[in-house]
């Protein structure tokens, strides 16, 4: 069969980096090709050329045999092209049927708006793809995993029949990413095809037909997931071995550090994110703090380094209260921070590197001297730490919004751990970072804890959280549900907290259940 | 099915604003007594007028009131809301009881003031339309421009230049209509050096709005004094005659007040029914709401970006432009340096309170009006209250809006951040 899509030997240049080079890309009708490479491999890139986000350099797309060209996203839908996109390119204050609708309005009495045609459209759409979603709901008040079907169901509500998924899972959970797959394999059994650009190994090893993958811009190899195991995907998109478990010895928790009671934090709307919370983490452990983004993780973190006022409750830091203290009588008591929005609250993107390396030591000696900036001191401290910390980047001034995302944590990750410090809170710590640069930082993660450190990591990355905790803590709906130890529940059972359901952990309830929980995975 | 997950909310009323609240509505009550009920003399009555002077159709007979006796009923009234606030509180009504309560006691001050005399309150009221006309339009200018992400504090210098050039072709060719149109075109030319800075070169929204304030200000100020202050007959513009409405003038009471005025006022009408329907139920108001909020996924779908944009910060211009014309052709006659005097701003300000709804920016525009007029016709009524005091009403209750009511406003998302293809 002829396929619908071919890429031929598209090339893009930006100053100074060959995005794409040379690639070829073919995909069959009803079938689903994963788009396989690390963060900045150029996936995206390619994918902005097809979707006419950008103009190749080189290189024609042919859509069912026919030669055509894209320079506009309105070009690609014409072609049938549609893709959802890594950050949703939905509008907050619109409803479904709106954003939905929007560029292509179904309309009455000239230019008004026919909101219920469109609305029995996206019903019509729901119940065939099974996309379940109420059409009159704003954005904002969805959950992430229903906003990403209403992309879908944009891309849909045009008769896209080639879609791209980017990174689609990066927000969901564990079980809302099962969903999609399951959805993704509806799709291409009505008849469409797909492009499912990750650099996840397990997902790509469950949904895919076929893997392409590409790394610095090249293709370097395709494959089946009969052929693939995760090691040898890893080898090829990283371009060497990885060591993809983190190695650590078993825990030996000391004293308290951190000492949280019946803690409330409501969020910026006044709502109450967290609500009786409470837990402690001991001195040389790793607390896992695992859930469904938006079940009040964001709120507790930014509570317990103070950067959001609780509304009730307690927080003790080394015995010592500080229920509503200042981040920096946090970071001076020996806590560290590396925040879930690195860019936002963890770096002044415009500022030098050194600079950023100092932004909560920049008062003290050998920073300071008085007011004076003791600039030598500052360099030094910076050259070590790249050194130290292996940040890729031409020198300690260039300014930190240049670098990698991989980089730019590891900026933080090096300022927060070369202090002497007594508990460390690690948020996302790893989002969106690619397997180098995971690996590393879990290993310092990991080596904090052996010197003693308290650790709570939160993370939506259920694996991650897996593998780095000793403890497991699982918050939903703004109530941590259940404290387990890592070795002795499974994943499945933790994705299941993380849904809500009670299950019963004890083995006699284990051998109850058993059946019960694998028949949901 | 993923459920949708509803939070418990943080009381909006904490227990300490609930108190506060008491207190000052038991304070409004307490200055109530003091000031009005105590020096108000027994047997008094005021007089209202309701019809608008100068104007016959649709007029009603005089109001009446026993002074001393409203007094006290309006003062129970905000007594009796301070104590049920103080004990059981009116939760999310809290802001609107208050609200009331400031306008019972603005009640109070005319019929205190007026005691023994009369004032015409249709023509307080229609004078407070006619100050609020310009501040509206200058609030639709704005709504036009943000709703599409440009920012716009450029109005006060668009009407400027609508005003000045209105005046001078007005009166060169002794037509308002040309004058209108000249007005118009000025604002768009303004709206149109705005709209190349901010969106082609991506200059800062502000900083360009800034410039072409001065610009405006400069350019129309060294016309007048060059040429209009000194030859008469280039500052002398014709007015647009007053239209009263078939049917709708004959109206008791608002008749007189709303259709009874010149084409300005009925414009500003049109517009807003126009632009509240347009922004929210046609194809074209969702594309451009959809640019203002979120510019990048509506170039996904197809919506170019860049010429909305450039359309709503023009269209933005006209209305700048018309609301300056009503300055010369609309109102006073003649072209002053400098007349707009803070109006296009306070439009700016109505925009923010009124929640960049069009509805919600000419309701506040009405109430910067009314508070601009209070003070005149206070101190014509020989009011005890110094005139420095009544004049600063319009001022305070910007401030007091700004800042106690605003901040919950829904800004569109994308406002001020000039749209970057990558």
């Amino acid at each position: 069969m002829a396929p619908v899509l071919q890429l031929k030997s598209i090339t893009k240049r930006f100053p100074g980096v060959l995005a794409n080079d040379h690639i070829d890309l073919t995909l069959q009708q009803g079938e689903i090709l994963a788009l396989l490479g690390e963060n900045g491999a150029g996936k995206t890139t390619l994918m902005n050329i097809l979707y006419g986000l950008y103009q190749p350099d080189e290189g024609e797309i042919w859509v069912r045999e026919k030669k055509i060209s894209v320079h506009s996203p309105t070009d690609a839908i014409r072609a049938g092209i549609g893709m959802v996109h890594q950050h949703f390119m939905l509008i907050p204050v619109f409803t479904v049927t709106e954003n939905v609708m929007l560029g292509e309005e179904s309309l009455r009495y000239g230019d008004f708006l026919d909101r219920p045609k469109a609305a029995a459209r996206i019903r019509e759409i729901s119940t065939k793809y099974g996309l379940e979603v109420d059409p009159d709901t704003y954005i904002r008040d969805l959950p992430v995993g229903v906003q990403q079907r209403v992309e879908i169901i944009k891309l849909l509500y045009r008769e896209a029949d080639i879609l791209i998924f980017d990174e689609p899972t990066a927000v969901l959970t564990p079980q809302e990413a099962d969903e999609l797959f399951e959805i993704m394999r509806l799709l291409v059994k009505q008849g469409k095809s797909i492009i499912f650009i990750t650099h996840k190994l397990r997902e790509v090893l469950e949904v895919a037909d076929r893997i392409m993958v590409i790394r610095r811009g090249a293709v370097v190899g395709e494959t089946t997931p009969k052929d693939a195991d995760r090691e040898k995907l890893a080898a090829m998109m990283v371009g060497r071995a990885v060591n993809l478990e983190v190695e650590k010895e078993s825990a030996t928790p000391g004293d308290v550090v951190l000492e949280v009671r019946d803690l409330e934090v409501a969020n910026d709307q006044k709502q109450i994110m967290v609500e009786g919370v409470s837990f402690e983490i001991r001195a040389g452990e790793i607390l896992g703090l695992a859930g469904v983004q938006g079940n009040g993780q964001t709120e507790l973190v930014d509570a317990i380094t103070g950067m959001r006022r609780p509304t009730s409750g307690s927080i003790r830091l080394l015995g010592e209260t500080v229920t509503y203290a200042t981040p920096r009588k946090f970071t001076e008591m020996g806590s560290a921070h590396v925040p879930e929005d690195r860019q936002k609250d963890g770096l002044v993107l415009s500022f030098s590197i050194a600079d950023n390396l100092i932004l909560n030591t920049y008062y003290k000696e050998p920073f300071a001297r008085g007011v004076i900036r003791q600039e030598k001191a500052i360099l030094a401290n910076a050259e070590r730490l790249i050194e130290q910390f292996d940040v890729r980047t031409p020198g300690p001034l260039i300014h930190v919004g240049a670098l990698s995302g991989g980089n730019q944590q590891k900026v933080i990750v090096a300022r927060e751990l070369s202090r002497p410090i007594k508990l460390l809170v690690a948020s996302q710590p790893t989002r969106g970072l690619d397997v180098g640069s995971i690996e590393y930082i879990h290993s310092q993660i990991v080596k904090k804890r052996d010197e003693g450190c308290a650790v709570l990591v939160a993370s939506s990355e259920l694996d991650e959280i897996m593998e780095l905790s000793d403890r497991i803590a699982v918050m939903y709906r703004g109530k941590i549900i259940a404290i387990v130890n890592a070795g002795e529940v499974t994943k499945q059972e933790v994705g299941l907290l993380m849904a809500g359901v009670q299950i019963d952990l004890t083995d006699a309830g284990r051998k109850k259940g058993r059946v019960k929980v694998e028949s949901t995975f | 099915m993923a459920e949708i997950i509803v939070h418990r909310k943080v009381e909006e009323i904490t227990p300490r604003r609930k108190y506060t609240i008491a207190v000052v509505l038991l304070l409004i009550a307490g200055l109530m007594t003091g000031l009005f009920v105590v020096t108000a003399s027994h047997d008094a009555f005021t007089t209202f007028g309701l019809t608008p002077g100068g104007i016959t159709r649709g007029s009603v007979p005089d109001l009446v009131l026993p002074t001393l006796e409203v007094l006290i009923g309006l003062t129970v009234l905000v007594g009796l809301a301070g104590i049920y606030q103080l004990f059981k509180g009116f939760g999310r009504f809290t802001n609107l009881v208050l609200g009331l309560s400031f306008f019972l006691f603005i009640f109070a001050l005319l019929i205190w003031t007026a005691s023994g005399k009369s004032l015409n309150l249709g023509g307080l009221l229609k004078g407070s339309l006619l100050l609020a006309v310009p501040i509206a339009l200058g609030a639709l200018s704005g709504v036009m421009s943000e709703r599409s992400g440009v920012v716009n504090i450029a109005i006060e210098g668009m009407m400027l230049m609508g005003a000045m050039t209105g005046a001078l072709f007005g009166s060169i060719t002794k037509n308002f209509w040309i004058g209108l149109g000249t007005a118009l075109l000025a604002g768009l030319l303004m709206a149109a050096i705005h709209a190349v800075l901010s969106i082609k070169y991506k200059v800062d929204q502000i900083i360009s709005g800034t410039v072409i304030n001065i610009f405006g200000a400069g350019l129309s100020s060294f016309i007048s004094s060059k040429f209009m202050q000194t030859y008469e007959y280039l500052n002398n513009p014709p007015i647009f005659p007053r239209v009263p409405i078939p049917v709708l003038a004959d109206i008791p009471f608002l008749g007189p007040i709303f259709f009874n005025n010149n084409i300005f006022v009925y414009v500003l009408m049109i517009l807003l029914i126009v632009m509240q329907i347009a922004l929210f139920q046609t194809r074209w108001g969702l594309r451009l709401r959809s640019v203002g909020e979120h510019p990048k996924a509506a170039d996904t779908l197809g919506i170019n970006v860049i010429r909305t944009r450039y359309m709503a910060v023009l269209l933005s211009g006209l209305i700048a432009g018309f609301g300056g014309a009503y300055f010369t052709l609309g109102s006073i006659g003649r072209f002053e340096e400098l007349m707009t005097a803070g109006k296009g701003f306070i439009g700016l300000a109505s925009m923010i309170f009124g929640n960049w709804s069009p509805v919600g920016a000419v309701s506040a525009s009405l109430l910067f009006g009314f508070f601009e007029n209070l003070g005149p016709s206070l101190s014509l009524l020989g009011s005890k209250i110094p005139n420095q005091f009544t004049s600063m009403l319009p001022y305070i209750a910007t401030m007091v809006i700004l800042a106690g009511v605003v901040g919950r406003g829904q800004v569109p998302a994308a406002d001020g951040v000039p749209y970057e293809k990558e």
